[in-house]
């Protein structure tokens, strides 16, 4: 169905280093900034942990916080309410499965990621990284990825394996690196 | 006997040639037929006529006009010709703004027209205290004001810019009855006017290690995406600018990550921090959001290019044809891996194909329009069109795209997005009485 055209990418790539050979003079006018100053703002978590902050939490802790902060979008226990469940989930078969962290998520540091950037959605980045953690933990036990007295911090969260964890195909793998 | 103006109209369209069934006519019929057919083909009758009715000077010609606006709006008579909205009543949810492409025409969306996704509601950015910081594998992190880019030499394009999950509906098992809108709204085109991302990278200086940047934007859900490096250094951008103006809240104010041809979500809006990285961050919506699940339960990774697609604008489901006669077939093409290099319209749902004309200039990963003359008889027809581009990409029929993607196991909401990626061709049909139909053909 498809083909691909190297002339046409090779135009564009010859066309796209000329252009920046034009720009060799930049203005420059950025100013450096310290590791120090970006903190507040470099919240990345990679698969391979790295990003991951010190700290620590277990589902126990998770569960309390689930409920005073979680609770009213996500229901209890993660069953899910105005906002989707967090917990379960079968098998994908169909295009139109429902893709829960369970049957479809395939690295938990995306977890710890999402919440700590986004979480709760009327109140982001109001965790602490410790909550983080913990929140973490508990979705993780509540799905049995983990057990109920692990705790989860930098050097447990990326060892933890998800089901769907090799159930992806890349779909451009020749313009991906 | 003496030929009027409509004898030779008339002659004229019965010698025209149609170039395929259902009446679709050579796409430079408007040109070979010269006045006397333009003139019949746009509707008017040129017999003269006693019901023709007497002119006189209107209201709005005797009297001064309105004070002419500050910031100019268009007639209150367009009130109509608005998006739709997914949270009227701003539902703490996801919002969508869909683009209505029946009632314009062109190639580029006016920018109160752009679509939207806002995560959580467009942030109220203050442009002076906006930052944006460059970090990670480079020899030296940086940190640029709004003034300071808006001195940088400027490049400006016309992009179009595609959500993922945009005509997710047609993966429905069964045709959903809505409009154009609805179906394929969450695509717009824009002049895009800013900085070489490559320019600042440069500057911030590349660790040889670097393989990816994670781009976050400074919205409420700080939504964060991870791009290839290769493409940051092709033709990516930071845009300042929108049509002209500065880019609007809704789609990024004051800058954003243009990514020409590449899915929405990753054009990240609002953008404040580019961290360079080795591997990819795996980040929420690329993990699990923009991940569309294949049949048989595996999914695909890194859907990133917009792939070569078109859909006819009009006629479309909502604007019915007022009887048979003569027509204009129009649409829009485009595609993120080059230039539209041809467009074919069907008016029989397959079986024959003519030509369509493209509108000049044809620019690389916007919006293309093309257009058909077409004499309607009455009868019913199915329209299509079918895109290809100069890279030979062609868009695949439903058909092609169902076997190898799937299609649901129920109907689902037409605000939905059951899987994402669908390129495939839309089909119109015309009804006795000229209303407009989705289905699938």
């Amino acid at each position: 169905m498809y083909t691909r055209s190297l002339l046409g990418f090779a135009v564009t790539l010859t066309l796209a280093l000329s252009a920046r050979v034009a720009f060799a003079q930049t203005p420059n006018l950025g100013k450096p900034i310290s590791p120090a100053d970006i903190a507040a703002w470099d919240i990345n978590v990679l698969p391979d942990g790295s990003g991951l902050p010190p700290g620590s939490g277990t589902p126990a802790d998770g569960a309390r916080i689930y409920a005073a902060k979680c609770s009213a979008c996500h229901g209890p226990e993660g069953k899910g309410g105005v906002n989707g469940r967090l917990v379960g989930g079968d098998p994908i078969k169909i295009i139109d499965a429902e893709k829960t962290i369970a049957n479809f998520w395939p690295f938990a540091t995306t977890l710890f990621d999402y919440i700590r950037r986004a979480m709760p959605w009327p109140k982001p980045r109001s965790l602490t990284n410790e909550e983080v953690y913990a929140l973490t933990a508990y979705i993780l036990s509540l799905n049995k990825l983990i057990g109920e007295n692990d705790a989860m911090n930098a050097q447990t969260l990326p060892k933890v394996r998800m089901p769907n964890q090799d159930g992806f195909i890349v779909r451009f793998p020749d313009r991906t690196p | 006997m003496t030929m009027t103006p409509s004898d030779r109209a008339e002659r004229e369209l019965k010698n025209l040639e149609a170039v395929a069934g259902n009446g679709l006519l050579h796409r430079r019929a408007f040109l070979r037929g010269g006045a006397a057919l333009a003139g019949a083909m746009t509707g008017y009758t040129l017999v003269p006529s006693a019901s023709g009715q007497q002119l006189a000077d209107d209201a709005w010609s005797l009297v001064p006009g309105v004070t002419v606006p500050d910031y100019g709006t268009r007639s209150r008579f367009e009130k109509n010709v608005v998006r739709t909205l997914s949270n009227p009543k701003g539902e703490p949810r996801t919002q969508h703004a869909r683009t209505p492409h029946h009632l314009l025409n062109g190639t580029f969306t006016p920018n109160g027209l752009h679509f939207v996704i806002s995560h959580a509601g467009d942030p109220d950015i203050d442009p002076d205290k906006h930052r944006l910081v460059i970090h990670g594998l480079v020899k030296q992190p940086l940190v640029f004001t709004l003034d300071a880019l808006a001195r940088y030499p400027m490049v400006s394009r016309m992009a179009f810019v595609e959500c993922g999950g945009n005509s997710a509906p047609l993966f429905s098992l069964e045709p959903i009855q809505a409009s154009v809108q609805a179906l394929h709204g969450l695509v717009s085109c824009a002049e895009w006017t800013g900085v070489p991302l490559s320019t600042l990278l440069d500057e911030a200086g590349i660790d040889p290690k670097a393989k990816w940047i994670v781009v976050e934007g400074g919205d409420p859900p700080h939504v964060s995406r991870s791009v290839p490096l290769a493409k940051a250094m092709d033709d990516a951008m930071i845009a300042l600018y929108q049509n002209g103006e500065r880019i609007m809240p809704g789609n990024g104010y004051p800058m954003r990550l243009l990514l020409p041809g590449w899915e929405g979500n990753m054009n990240t809006k609002w953008v404040r921090r580019i961290q360079l990285t080795e591997g990819p961050g795996m980040t929420f919506y690329e993990a699990r959001t923009y991940a569309p699940v294949l049949p048989g339960g595996k999914a695909y990774r890194f859907y990133f290019i917009q792939e070569v697609k078109s859909f006819i604008t009009h006629p479309s489901p909502g604007l019915a044809l007022k009887g048979p006669g003569f027509y204009e077939i129009s649409g829009i093409a485009y595609s993120g891996t080059g230039r539209i290099a041809k467009v074919m319209v069907s008016a029989d749902g397959g079986k024959s194909w003519a030509q369509a004309a493209l509108q000049q200039p044809v620019l690389n990963k916007a919006f293309t329009r093309f257009r058909v003359p077409w004499r309607w008889d009455g009868g019913p027809a199915v329209l299509q069109s079918r895109a290809w581009d100069e890279a030979g990409y062609e868009q695949p029929t439903r058909a092609q795209l169902v076997a190898a993607r799937g299609e649901t196991t129920r109907v689902p909401a037409v605000t939905g997005f059951p899987s994402q990626h669908y390129n495939a061709v839309t089909s119109w049909s015309i009804e006795r009485g000229g209303e407009v139909k989705h289905v699938y053909a």
